[in-house]
């Protein structure tokens, strides 16, 4: 990814921050994200006028006004394709995008599907509680079936989607999940995302304090299941990194290493309840971005975006010739 | 004889190059010189239900079709079962002699309605339903009739060339019969040939056995047939340069020539010819500021469905690039939400809308004006925006530039209003002026150094000066809910009550600004009493009504309205003048402008004329509905129906 830092100068992290008011309720997951965000910004050195953040509807939605850099506020489940739009018409922009569970697997799941088939350069943080919190707990895609939340009347009769391994038959090249609660190693994921050249997805695990009483940070670090022997509680959620699981593929001429990895990602991508694991699942480099692709096409595309390219001449006419162009209507 | 003016339509099923055929005939016209103007009509199916192409040409400036034919060229029995009762006596058919047995129920892909109206033809002129029968019905009442041998021809051919698979090459017959009507009409054979070799150009076998084909029908048609009282003949035309060109394409150079560089689309029919060009030709010419060649280029992007096509337009926007996206009707239905936010957040962006007839999937192929209104009232709550209309292929071009001049300069979204109609016409139109082309970029600022960028700063005319995403010392917010000067989300009630004045001021001050002739254009006499009000493809029948309607002595004014919203009332007003008989002519049941027209000048039309069977209004119907309204004899509303 092509990131300049500033020489002028470094960032302090409240510049990273904004003066807005953040109306999130105490206790809401969303903070530890935001957090993360603004860490992983100022620790990249990424200057503010080069990193933009788009956001979909809902609680998560108001992330960008905490953020002193680009801030676009979307449409519900659009913050992709807004996105895209942004990154391919200026490549040097370093793109967040973040959306809840119910704006990106509910209402955006087409763009969440069609964007991993892009493997556009950018990041797509989800905040997956597991309700729409904003309008009072409905059940959003990643609540599982049958379980019934406080604001429930009755319990879920949908089955529930697994972003994670939505994200790798969609062809996201970066997946990843992080609690939100975990600052320190969520920034780290956030920074390698961004670093990461294509589409990476996190997934992030937040608990949602006002409607969703089931998965709850007591629950994620198992305060219901305290060991015998310490007197400690046995935490649900454990790091892949610290199981010597390994998320790269290393060689894409072997297709016996991609199955495996794949496999690897799925049954990881299964483990839910007792043990939920967070980290890195996969990190595919050897897919071209589409950014690359157009590339392809378009051979100054990186030098000349369309955003950066100028489209008239000192006097304000077109610069644009048309001869060739026309030769294809010519009548003589 | 008939020199150089001539209805001419070959019809047959998709897929069997009814379209390249047409393609040919008015290329090899344009290249004598003369003056053309296509029409094309198909089915939403890939292969087999019946496609036409109406042409016409002359030496004289055309801008619409007939419903009379002089030529009926075809090469399947369903052509002619279909038109035969539009061919003028003395009109000229070519059709195939083997399939003279062939009758009207054999034939599936005439539908039951159509069917039952051929019948219902045939049987009151006393008509079998066989092609013979036709035919000889055709030659009694003085019509010209001329039966190929097509594969006869193909063997001959075959022999000729001694290649035995030609005479199995069956997809060459569309050639051949273009090439048995310009025989017919002793055209040049060396336009013919070149005109073959342009359509065939990326396969140069396929051309030589083309051009090798259409010689010899060529000459097998002027040894065995006596000639017809039509002649085409090139013109010398030492004025301006022409060109060939269809709406689509007319749209996307207009796009390159005013700076797009970004169209995101979803496939849909008659929008997505517009896009498919531009990804064809995303890399082109540019001159440096020293004259010097450069490259400039377009992104395309095709997206999963219309919500992307928007919401991805709008963010490239963001980033400051001229974007667009084209759609038809239901793509624009989804658009509705996107278009809201881009108006919310003054986002520059312009929508390419291809009308055909709705609602829903409606008819997929066909034309229309039905969308006025829901584009200009598409999204929920109130925000700017401007509905701009094109009047013909010509009009679209430059058009499509100054879409975006509106655009950036009002920071809002525009709305570019073109037709199936004009998507799918082919016309000879003056070659394209880049030195009229202006860039206008309006308030858009490279750089910022004095104090804190606000992205919706309150400012006199409403309009905020804009920056890039990725401009120094300009980080801002946007978000689709009511906002500060900042950007940041506020539901103060006298903030809200600024900020939406803020955004509908733009408007005002688009009417201001926005050129007379931008707004609407006058054609025919300025103090006639009738005056006929319209917009979007109408034009061309209006004006092509209107040359032979003052011959006969019939005068009126036409007000072509083309900014619909904001709606130049006073503009409009001033062209009515003194007129005291208004006409509303559009393709819709609701007369849509009108509504508008009525509700602007407080004056009710006094006449209407509709038409929304999908089916562009012919210069026939129109001349017809407007003599009745001259005459005294016409209703307050005339549907016109015609159509094949």
């Amino acid at each position: 990814m092509a990131i300049k830092i500033d020489e002028v100068k470094r960032l302090t992290l409240d510049e990273y921050k904004t003066d807005v008011h953040n109306d999130w309720c105490p206790g809401c997951g969303d903070f530890g994200i935001l957090q993360s965000v603004q860490v992983a910004l100022f620790e990249l050195g990424i200057p503010r006028h080069k990193a933009v953040v788009f956001s979909g509807i809902g609680c998560s939605g108001k992330t960008p006004h905490y953020i002193n850099v680009y801030g676009i506020h979307t449409l519900h489940g659009r913050a992709l394709p807004f996105a895209i739009g942004a990154k391919l018409a200026n490549p040097d922009l370093n793109v967040i995008v973040v959306g809840g569970d119910g704006d990106g697997l509910g209402i955006g799941v087409g763009h969440f599907v069609s964007s991993g088939r892009r493997n556009v350069n950018l990041t797509y943080i989800v905040y997956n509680n597991a309700v729409y919190g904003l309008t009072k707990g409905q059940a959003s895609p990643t609540l599982k079936l049958g379980v019934k939340t406080k604001s429930l009347p009755k319990p879920n009769i949908n089955d529930s989607i697994n972003p994670i391994a939505l994200a790798l038959v969609s062809g996201y090249t970066f997946i990843a999940r992080g609690y939100s609660y975990d600052v320190k190693h969520l920034k780290e994921i956030i920074k390698k995302a961004v670093l990461h050249k294509g589409l990476a997805f996190i997934d992030v695990l937040q608990p949602c304090p006002t409607y969703n009483d089931i998965n709850t940070k007591d629950w994620y670090l198992g305060k219901d299941r305290v060991d015998p022997v310490t007197g400690k509680p046995i935490s649900r959620i454990y790091k892949l990194e610290e199981t010597g699981y390994d998320p790269y593929v290393h060689n894409p001429d072997d297709p016996n290493e991609l199955n495996l990895k794949w496999i690897q990602v799925v049954e990881k991508s299964l483990e839910w309840g007792d043990r939920i694991p967070v980290g890195i699942f996969y990190v595919n480099e050897h897919i071209s971005s589409y950014e690359e692709r157009i590339s392809d096409v378009i051979s100054d595309y990186f030098s000349n975006p369309p955003a950066m390219q100028k489209i008239s001449l000192k006097d304000g006419k077109t610069n644009v010739r048309l001869e060739h162009l026309l030769k294809e209507f010519s009548t003589t | 004889m008939k020199i150089n003016q001539l209805s001419w339509l070959v019809g047959g099923p998709q897929g069997s190059g009814v379209d390249s055929g047409a393609n040919i005939f008015s290329r090899a016209c344009a290249y004598g010189g003369l003056y053309v103007f296509g029409k094309r009509e198909y089915h939403s199916n890939i292969k087999g239900e019946h496609s036409n192409y109406v042409v016409r040409v002359s030496s004289e400036l055309v801008r619409s079709h007939l419903d009379e034919i002089d030529f009926l060229v075809t090469f399947d029995p369903e052509t002619l079962f279909r038109h035969i009762h539009k061919v003028v006596p003395g009109g000229v058919i070519i059709y195939d002699i083997n399939q003279e047995s062939i009758t009207v129920d054999k034939i599936p892909t005439i539908d039951k309605p159509a069917s039952k109206r051929i019948k219902s033809f045939l049987a009151t002129n006393g008509v079998g339903y066989s092609v013979r029968d036709v035919i000889e019905y055709a030659s009694r009442n003085g019509i010209l009739t001329y039966g190929i041998p097509y594969v006869k021809l193909l063997e001959g051919l075959a022999e000729r060339l001694n290649n035995p698979q030609i005479a199995r090459m069956d997809v060459m017959i569309n050639v051949m019969a273009v090439s048995a009507s310009f025989a017919l009409l002793q055209y040049d054979f060396s336009l013919v040939e070149k005109a073959i070799r342009y359509v065939f150009r990326a396969k140069k076998k396929v051309a030589d056995l083309n051009v090798e084909s259409a010689k010899y029908v060529y000459e097998y048609v002027l040894e065995n047939f006596e000639r017809t009282k039509y002649k085409l003949e090139p013109v010398r035309r030492n004025e301006v340069e022409m060109i060939i060109i269809q709406g689509y394409q007319a749209s996307a150079l207009g796009k390159i020539a005013g700076g797009c560089r970004f169209q995101s689309y979803y496939p849909i029919t008659p929008a997505s010819d517009e896009s498919v060009y531009l990804e064809d030709n995303a890399v082109f010419e540019i001159a440096g500021d020293n004259g010097e060649v450069e490259k400039g280029s377009i992104v395309v992007v095709q997206t999963e469905d219309e919500i992307a096509a928007i919401t991805m337009a709008i963010g490239a926007g963001l980033a400051g690039v001229r974007s667009s996206t084209a759609t038809s009707g239901p793509g624009f239905s989804l658009m509705a939400e996107g278009l809201g936010w881009a108006g919310m957040n003054e986002v520059p962006v312009v929508v390419t809308l291809y009308q055909r007839g709705g609602p829903s999937t409606g008819l997929p192929t066909r034309h229309s004006q039905e969308d006025l209104l829901f584009s200009i009232y598409a999204g929920h709550g109130e925000f700017p925006r401007i509905v701009y209309a094109s009047g013909d292929i010509e009009e679209i071009f430059y058009d499509a530039v100054k879409v975006f001049n509106f655009a950036e300069r009002y920071q809002t979204p525009v709305i570019h209003l073109i037709d199936k109609a004009m998507a799918n016409s082919i016309a000879t139109v003056k070659k394209f002026d880049l030195t009229k082309v202006k860039i206008d970029r309006g308030e858009l600022i490279e750089a910022f150094s004095d104090g804190i960028y606000k992205r919706f700063k309150f400012t006199e005319t409403g309009i905020s000066p804009r920056a890039k995403l990725g401009t120094e010392n300009t980080v801002f917010w946007n978000t689709g809910d009511e906002h500060d000067e900042l950007g940041h989300i506020t539901e103060d009630h006298e903030l809200r009550t600024m900020m939406v004045d803020k955004r509908m001021k733009k408007l005002e001050l688009a009417l201001v600004e926005i050129s007379d002739e931008d707004k609407a254009t006058l054609y025919g006499d300025a103090h006639a009493e009738y005056a006929v009000l319209s917009w979007g493809s109408t034009k061309g029948a209006i004006l092509d009504a209107m040359d032979i309607l003052e011959k006969e002595g019939y005068r009126f004014k036409f007000v072509q309205v083309k900014l619909l919203h904001p709606f130049p009332k006073d503009r409009v007003k001033d062209l009515i003048g003194q007129a005291k008989v208004l006409i509303d002519i559009e393709h819709n049941k609701m007369a849509q402008f009108g509504s508008i027209v009525r509700r602007e000048i407080l004056r009710d039309f006094d006449y209407y004329i509709l038409k929304y069977n999908g089916r562009p209004m012919s210069l026939s119907e129109v001349y017809l509905a407007l003599k009745l309204i001259f005459e005294n004899k016409a209703n307050k509303i005339q549907v016109l129906n015609n159509g094949d």
